[in-house]
């Protein structure tokens, strides 16, 4: 059984492992594809018409389906690799372990917001962004220059809300847990002000150029599954008949295989430590 | 007051020969660009006052338009159009008013004037360029 664990706590050997999985997706164009599928459901997903990854009751299905899939496609490479996650609320610095140059590197430098250090970084010549919003082919970051990462209270008050969502099942929603973790909603704004903390790519359509945006959706997924556990009693929401939106038996695109119902329970693919 | 802003800008710029030619043809489509915009405010959606304020200035060296539209996504993502330097910014406007860009997709803003000025702050004079959608 895949065990998804905190990055604070992945050896040397599992940290290399994971990089060079994410180098061979990204030399074999795989990678890129999934960037590019997500910024076309960004680009797509609207409040007032179909939304299927954002800003809907399915952001959260859509994006295990998501990261499954890109683990999966990790694990053809290196089957002993899983992704971990980054708990923000605790690693909230640009000189954190998750930084170094061992693992994601760290923040662009201030004369472009390039990232000079570590794997990702433009000058390996292993890391060329292809698919972008802009002519720049570098991978930027600008670190804590935009919005602030949410604090362990914060994400603690959206983890207490037991409804999962409310109409209009949009960002505007109110009062329901899954708008207030993906962050249109609250003090915290929790999942889209870590994009804007670490700026560049992660706060743009096209954010898993970043490869820190797997392990951001990791602990977004597992604060998923925390409140599921805090709230056995709070099923997903709507549950049938809703127009533009995902009810609970609705298939998702771009699969259209799969239905939040059966991505509810992620233990038959991976735990968590 | 867009115009204002662009004049501003021209005055300044005219120290350099070129740039100064440049910009004056940009200030120039500005004027009558801004004229023009505002007279489809008074029969498209924004002619309610109830619709995003068109603009046309030339704010860190980038021109950048916005103004209402009438059919095709941009409609759907809000009835307004933004570029910068002539190429388009995706814009979407949510259900409480705000917006935001691919460039800033998970920040929002009150208006697409204050959108698109920190989309021009992010590129760094990086132009944009139109993503496939498949």
């Amino acid at each position: 059984m895949a065990v998804r664990k905190n990055q604070a706590n992945l050896t040397a050997t599992e940290k290399r492992n994971f990089v060079n999985a994410v180098l061979e997706l990204k030399r074999t164009g795989v990678y890129d594809g999934f960037v590019r599928t997500h910024n076309e459901f960004i680009m797509s997903d609207t409040d007032n018409g179909d939304r299927v990854g954002h800003r809907s009751p399915s952001f959260l299905p859509w994006h295990r389906r998501f990261l499954i899939q890109f683990e999966q496609e990790l694990q053809k490479i290196d089957s002993s690799v899983t992704l971990p996650y980054w708990d923000w609320t605790a690693d909230r610095t640009a000189t954190a372990s998750i930084f170094a140059a061992d693992f994601m590197g760290g923040n662009g430098r201030s004369r472009d917001a390039q990232v000079t250090t570590g794997p990702f970084a433009y000058s390996t010549g292993k890391w060329t962004i292809n698919v972008s919003v802009d002519n720049r082919n570098f991978l930027q970051r600008e670190m804590g220059a935009a919005g602030t990462l949410p604090t362990r209270a914060q994400v603690d008050a959206v983890l207490a809300m037991p409804v999962y969502d409310t109409a209009p099942w949009n960002s505007a929603s109110e009062g329901g847990f899954r708008n207030y973790l993906e962050g249109w909603r609250g003090a915290g704004r929790v999942h889209n002000n870590v994009h804007v903390w670490m700026g560049g790519q992660m706060a743009t359509g096209v954010s898993p150029n970043d490869p820190v945006f797997w392990l951001h959706h990791a602990h977004i997924d597992k604060l998923w599954s925390d409140w599921q556990r805090m709230h056995p009693q709070s099923a997903y929401l709507p549950a049938a008949g809703t127009a533009n939106v995902v009810d609970l038996n609705d298939t998702m695109r771009p699969w259209n295989n799969v239905t939040p119902a059966q991505m509810l329970d992620h233990s038959s693919y991976y735990t968590y430590a | 007051m867009s115009s204002n802003v662009s004049r501003r800008v021209v005055l300044r710029g005219t120290a350099a020969a070129a740039a100064g030619v440049a910009l004056l043809a940009t200030a120039a489509q500005a004027t009558d660009h801004t004229g023009h915009t505002t007279t489809e405010d008074h029969t498209g959606h924004g002619g309610h006052g109830t619709g995003p304020a068109a603009f046309d200035e030339v704010y860190k060296g980038r021109r950048i338009v916005g103004k209402p539209v009438t059919g095709g996504h941009e409609a759907h993502h809000g009835g307004f159009a933004v570029t910068i330097d002539g190429k388009e910014l995706h814009v979407m406007q949510n259900a409480d008013g705000s917006w935001i860009s691919v460039v800033n997709h998970y920040q929002v803003f009150d208006q697409p004037l204050a959108l698109t000025r920190a989309a021009v702050d992010a590129l760094r004079g990086a132009t944009l360029v139109p993503i496939a959608m498949n």
